[in-house]
């Protein structure tokens, strides 16, 4: 049999231990599974590749790729290019957290505990909510569960998603929301704003919840106010998508009245990873804490009084009430909660407000300097770190000649919104420094409308 | 490990001490008010700490004490595959080219992202015998739900709207039921027989033409091969169900039998167990789905493929259930899997299998003298004890568990699966050596004797962590879910 670096036994080991079971070879451990569907021989795969050669290629395929250490972004849409401070990867290297399962026997796993308490603590702390959980997949799955959570509570079949919510978060949505049957209608929005209009006129006793992103997907500020007063008006649950990092420097969703805040934890310290692993985040009012999904750690006491952490509220979960369950999650994005945990403990009180203020201010520069190069802005008006770019070509053909200039274009809004075809959303980050916004603005040349 | 209370990161805060290093503002600034309107700009501070990069790295590192994984010691924790997480997985997804790419890059920039994800599908193909994969799901729940989503259009577009339900076995994991839930299903239960598998007589009685799907492990959650495979299959499929296989315990059968070859029409695997993406205290894991191809229509989009040397996305698939996660799937984790399947090969991954299951019987032959041994047959990666024996004793499973703390191992997976009593159940997974697997098993001897001349000791324990036994109860009944300054 093969030798490798990861397989300990011996032939020595294993003729002892086949001894020790009462059989001849390793074969007849497999004696059980029928001749019909036993698979003979090995897999038509690539061979065992050492760990030197395999490295040095991987390390050639990642580098087939243009990556954002080396170009400059305005991409965003969703996932951002922030200061993530080195420490970060340090502490998540500690072994003891990325190779722990659950922390399911708390007297051997308080620091993954504790870890998750804090990260609670800090996104209610964020977003103005009173419970938060231990984490979900991403953003766009926590929203498609703060939906389900909103029909389950109020015992209604319909979800208002707004149109300027995050395009791949509403794809998400919907495909929950079929599973469950329930309806999914789409309010519009006026110069990049949830229509307000619109909403009141599609309101009624029907709605379970009414979905709207602030900041929004084209970076505006949605009118939260206004929102609150018309989707509680109906006793619908108002959920609210936000970049946690933006709620540094805005009014957190909780001060204007929001039943479930979630999203995306990604700015805080997580690398873009071509789209995930990322950290989604659940919060909500007390009220609804024995309906949240997902893991949930609480503060107790041992047996000689001691602080300490365990999993509580279990009485929600899938391995207890199987299908009565209030969500199938079964894991949370442990390693990433940490991973943002360390970086909202590094930024801190002041450093969270000084980067978002960073992203406000420079995304705000950015604007001007494009309108003073001709361009023209859609949807203008106060952003957070996005605005729309009308451009005269399409998207995709600019952003093949930026990339040869070292620049990783905006997003293309055409791809999700027909209406707008030749609209470029730009995101610009306080990594982005003037030169970098010069030089886009620049090389974006005649490109205007 | 320290016997003191660990402050939280927010009792060790001071004023004005910070942690951070901002670019400067190399622009002209002006004020927050001028950009933002009232009502908008936050006016109370979040409770966030103050700390100096030391004292982070001193809290989190003494956090880090206070946990432990497969790197610290033993964890034969059952259904959980905790086997070694290769060093060169961590190296290769922090790779920039890898780390740090952006999701909505144009393709053109990101070929080889796609050439990994693609070989990835294609290997996965092999490995499960299935026809095509997706990545896109982002765990092993979130994968049983796409693929009962996927079973459910597949039903629709063929009119047959009738089949509201998903039958599993009483030993399934609780993911099973939840997921189909979620989906829409209504479950029903099928009962295991005296040999810990499936009751053929029971699955004849609750099969019918509103089977969506059978959901099975195989082997099961007791460690045992469905040896009845072939004739289940004929059963669901003969009602015009669909065969749905859980992968979580697929490092049983790498290179023995494929979910595709046993009659699955359906299959997801978890990459963070068998394909060693690092648990990581409860994630990220990485559940790609893979299916035959009467059900490639359904796959969620977009779907990678090769056209003309060039790696695309796919996203005209009209059938399509849509999406189930934003972007690709948890690439990192990918990554990880790959670079795992790549260090292994096919003989590797042959080896993998035909360790632990070697591994996982000879502690079953050692074990089964001291506790009682529900299944008396040949397991696979994993296998039930009872602890019926020494529950006579005044000594439980629970206690037994707690006692194993002691040694420093993580203890087993109990009271699970729930159709054994005091269940005890151990996955060994073939990256440990035999000595590791006999001090184990001279500690769980040792503390069988305990249950018999001492048990108190094993009652009371553990005895060496740094807090005891949780008040679990309160936790519940009060909840404190967050840090409130007093």
């Amino acid at each position: 049999m093969m030798k490798h670096r990861y397989l300990p036994l011996t032939e020595s080991d294993k003729s002892s231990m086949l001894e020790t079971i009462g059989v001849s070879s390793v074969d007849e451990l497999f004696s059980d599974i029928p001749d019909k569907v036993r698979f003979n021989g090995e897999y038509k795969i690539k061979p065992a590749s050492p760990e030197p050669t395999l490295a040095k290629e991987l390390a050639r395929m990642a580098g087939k790729n243009a990556d954002l250490i080396n170009y400059s972004s305005f991409l965003g849409a969703g996932v951002y290019d922030h200061y993530a401070p080195i420490i970060v990867d340090h502490v998540i290297s500690r072994s003891e957290f990325y190779t722990a399962y659950t922390p399911y026997q708390p007297e051997i796993s308080q620091g993954e505990l504790q870890a998750i308490f804090e990260f609670q603590t800090m996104i209610c702390e964020l977003t103005g909510m009173e419970v938060a959980n231990s984490s979900m997949y991403d953003g766009g799955t926590a929203l498609a569960e703060a939906a389900m959570l909103s029909a389950g509570h109020t015992r209604k079949k319909k979800i208002l998603i707004s149109a300027a919510a995050h395009p791949e978060a509403k794809a998400v949505v919907r495909s929950y929301a079929k599973g469950q049957y329930i309806a999914v209608e789409e309010i519009p929005h006026t110069d990049g704003v949830t229509d307000l209009k619109a909403l009141k006129e599609m309101m009624n006793g029907d709605v379970a919840g009414v979905i709207v992103q602030y900041p929004n997907f084209f970076g505006r500020l949605e009118p939260m106010t206004e929102l609150e007063e018309i989707v509680h008006s109906e006793k619908s649950l108002f959920i609210v998508s936000s970049n946690p990092l933006a709620l540094g420097a805005l009014t957190p969703p909780g001060k204007f009245g929001a039943d479930i805040v979630v999203g995306d934890a990604q700015p805080f310290g997580i690398p873009a990873a071509f789209g995930g692993p990322h950290c989604g985040y659940f919060a909500v009012t007390s009220k609804l804490m024995r309906k949240v999904p997902g893991r949930l750690v609480g503060q107790t006491k041992d047996d000689q009084g001691r602080r300490g952490f365990v999993l509580t509220l279990q009485a929600r979960e899938q391995h207890i009430r199987r299908d009565k369950a209030t969500s199938n999650i079964c894991s949370n994005q442990a390693l990433n909660a940490l991973a943002a945990s360390v970086a909202m403990t590094a930024l801190g009180k002041k450093g969270v407000r000084e980067m978002a203020a960073a992203n406000i201010q420079k995304a705000h520069y950015a604007k001007k300097a494009f309108i003073e190069h001709g361009f023209e802005i859609a949807f203008d008006g106060p952003c957070f770190n996005e605005f729309v770019l009308k451009v005269n070509r399409p998207v995709k053909s600019i952003n093949e000649e930026l990339i040869d200039k070292g620049i990783i274009g905006g997003y293309d809004l055409g791809r999700d919104y027909p209406e707008l075809e030749q609209h470029m959303l730009v995101a610009v980050t306080e990594l982005r420094t003037k030169e970098e916004i010069d030089a886009f603005v620049e090389e974006m040349g005649d490109c205007h409308a | 490990m320290h016997n003191e209370d660990q402050p939280l990161i927010f009792e060790i805060t001071s004023t004005g001490r910070i942690g951070y290093s901002l670019p400067e503002m190399d622009i002209p600034v002006t004020n927050l008010s001028d950009l933002i309107p009232e009502g908008f700009i936050r006016e109370e501070e979040p409770n966030l700490p103050e700390v100096s990069e030391l004292d982070i790295m001193r809290h989190y590192t003494a956090l880090s004490k206070r946990n432990h994984g497969v790197d610290s010691g033993f964890y034969p924790l059952g259904s959980c595959t905790m086997k070694y997480n290769p060093k060169i997985n961590e190296a290769v997804a922090r790779y920039n080219g890898f780390a740090h790419i952006h999701p909505l890059q144009d393709e053109s920039s990101v070929q080889g992202a796609l050439e990994l994800m693609y070989d990835l599908q294609q290997h996965l193909k092999e490995i499960t015998g299935m026809d095509e994969v997706t990545l896109q799901p982002a765990a092993g729940a979130h994968g049983e739900w796409t693929g009962l989503m996927m079973i459910r259009a597949f039903h629709e577009a063929n009119g047959d709207t009738k089949r509201t339900k998903v039958i599993v076995p009483d030993s399934a994991h609780g993911t099973n039921p939840a997921s189909a839930t979620v989906a829409g299903f209504e479950t029903i239960t099928v009962k295991s027989n005296d040999n810990g598998l499936v009751d053929l007589e029971d699955l004849k009685k609750v099969v019918g033409d509103d089977t969506a799907a059978l959901m099975l492990t195989n082997p099961n959650t007791l460690g045992l091969f469905e040896e009845n495979i072939v004739k289940m299959a004929e059963i669901v499929h003969g009602a015009g169900g669909k065969l749905y296989y859980d992968g979580a315990n697929l490092n049983a059968v790498l290179s023995k039998a494929r979910p595709g070859d046993m009659g699955f029409d359906v299959v997801h695997l978890n990459l963070h167990k068998t394909f060693t993406g690092p648990h990581g205290g409860g994630g990220p894991g990485s559940g790609p789905v893979g299916v035959k191809s009467d059900l490639i229509p359904y796959l969620p989009k977009p779907v990678i493929d090769k056209k003309d040397g060039r790696f695309v996305f796919d996203y005209d698939r009209p059938q399509s259930i849509g999406r189930v996660k934003p972007f690709y799937g948890n690439f990192g984790i990918n990554v990880r899997a790959y670079t795992y399947i790549r260090s292994m090969g096919p003989d590797g991954l042959k080896a993998v299998t035909e360790n632990a299951v070697l591994n996982a019987n000879y502690m079953m032959r050692r074990l089964s003298e001291h506790y009682d041994l529900p299944f008396d047959r040949h397991c696979k990666h994993e296998f039930v004890l009872s602890g019926k024996r020494q529950k006579k004793l005044g000594v439980r499973t629970l206690d037994i568990a707690k006692r194993l703390l002691d040694f420093g191992y993580h203890p087993p997976t109990i009271y699970f699966p729930l159709n054994v009593e005091e269940c005890i159940m151990i996955e060994p997974t073939e990256t440990e050596s035999k000595e590791t697997l006999d001090s184990f098993i001279d500690a769980m001897i040792q503390i069988a004797k305990e249950a018999e001349e001492n048990p108190e000791i094993v009652q009371e324990a553990p005895h060496t962590t740094v807090v005891g036994r949780m008040d679990e109860a309160t936790a519940a009944r009060k909840p404190i879910l967050r840090y409130q300054k007093s």
